[in-house]
């Protein structure tokens, strides 16, 4: 059996990373809560609508988690599917999980039912800021094949802790849409090298925005999951400040950089395009000089 | 979307356990829900396409799935983006062996 995080699907990813036979879902497929706007607009239904989640434990401590599945309408975001995010966040402020988990795997807002994606969105990120302010940890794991975009890219950085791959992608705008709205001579979104160099996992790790960097495996995501139960949580308003603090010194350090290898030179990284090439025990060793705190 | 109903003979399922979920609703793909239900020696299959006018095609194969399967008892609705009748099939074998692996009983 395969073990690739970035092949499996949600309900895979799941199963490996929780504790074996431990996960309980919530509003699970047979109570068929779908999208009543796909079913308006005549498009094809799932039954979980592209996110499956409940209660679990990891490493025999209780976790709530939620995965995303990218294979359906690229794990976008509806009404429905943000509603069982957020029920399951609002759960986490009451029932104090060791984590809340979320594997994501979302191109952001659902197109087809645009307003209630972005409502929905919205409410998520509130959400996990006040349950992080009420000292929920809340643990967010990218290495899927629709990487994680848009809105989702939003949520995933509301988080306390994110775990990647090399394989696995975070950004605002995907590489399409900014190719739709910029030009090929601003983004070309089939170059898939320049693709993986400003959204994938090692960039993220030099930026110190994702926190571990792993194998693309599923049980190297959930040893990592594991690991990080115990990492700091809460947050604060000078946690906040500081954070805007660091994005300001961010943009007037690498704003006028074209493209990432020139970041990561700035960084201190020598040579900097061997880094896309480089295996992950020798990248961490290269990295783990010179990259920003997170 | 086209939606079609079928009810056929299938050798009784001997075993019982919650819903079972299969598949993805992706391009070229479809998911299965598994639930019990129907009688004994009946098979319920119920499908929710977006391809339209393959009707006699999906009365083949799962006609040719009650007829292999150990189905009876059990209740089949597909939410389909026009998997082919091989992944269809495949599909199908896949859920009742899951089905059979982590039954209850």
């Amino acid at each position: 059996m395969s073990r690739s995080y970035y092949e499996a699907s949600a309900r895979e990813r799941l199963a490996g990373v929780v504790d074996a036979g431990s996960f309980h879902e919530f509003v699970p497929p047979a109570a068929r809560v779908t999208s009543p706007h796909l079913a308006q607009l005549d498009q094809p239904v799932a039954f979980d609508d592209g996110v499956v989640v409940g209660r679990a434990t990891l490493a025999g401590r209780p976790v709530l988690v939620a995965a995303q599945e990218g294979g359906f309408l690229g794990g976008a975001i509806g009404e429905v599917h943000g509603a069982k995010l957020l029920g399951l966040i609002e759960r986490a402020r009451t029932e104090r999980p060791a984590a809340l988990l979320f594997l994501f795997d979302s191109g952001g807002v659902r197109l087809h039912e645009a307003n209630a994606g972005l409502v929905a969105v919205s409410e998520l990120i509130r959400a996990i800021l006040r349950a992080r302010r009420d000292g929920v940890r809340c643990l967010g794991l990218i290495g899927g094949a629709g990487g994680c975009f848009g809105g989702t890219g939003l949520i995933a950085r509301c988080c306390d802790r994110l775990v990647m791959s090399e394989e696995g992608r975070l950004a605002m705008s995907g590489p399409e849409v900014i190719e739709t709205a910029r030009g090929v001579e601003e983004f070309d979104s089939r170059d898939r090298a320049l693709v993986w160099r400003v959204t994938g996992g090692k960039h993220r790790y030099l930026l110190g925005e994702a926190d571990r960097l792993v194998e693309d495996d599923v049980d190297q995501f959930r040893a990592a999951a594991a690991d990080l139960l115990d990492s700091e949580a809460g947050l604060t308003l000078a946690a906040v400040e500081r954070e805007h603090a660091r994005l300001q010194q961010r943009w007037q350090r690498f704003a006028d950089c074209d493209d990432a290898p020139e970041i990561w030179q700035r960084l201190g990284v020598d040579n900097p395009a061997e880094v896309p090439l480089l295996p992950l025990d020798q990248f961490l060793a290269v990295a783990d000089g010179c990259r920003s705190a997170p | 979307m086209e939606h079609l109903d079928y009810e056929l003979p299938s050798r009784p399922q001997p075993h019982r356990r919650e819903p079972l979920l299969v598949g993805v609703v992706g391009s070229g793909n479809c998911e299965l829900l598994l639930e019990g239900g129907p009688p004994a020696d009946r098979c319920r299959i119920s499908i929710k396409t977006s391809a339209h006018g393959f009707a006699p095609i999906w009365t083949a194969v799962v006609a040719d799935f009650a007829a292999r399967a150990a189905a009876g008892g059990l209740q089949i609705e597909i939410n389909d983006v026009g998997a082919t009748p091989a992944v269809v099939s495949l599909r199908l074998d896949q859920a009742i062996e899951a089905w059979e692996e982590s039954a209850n009983v």
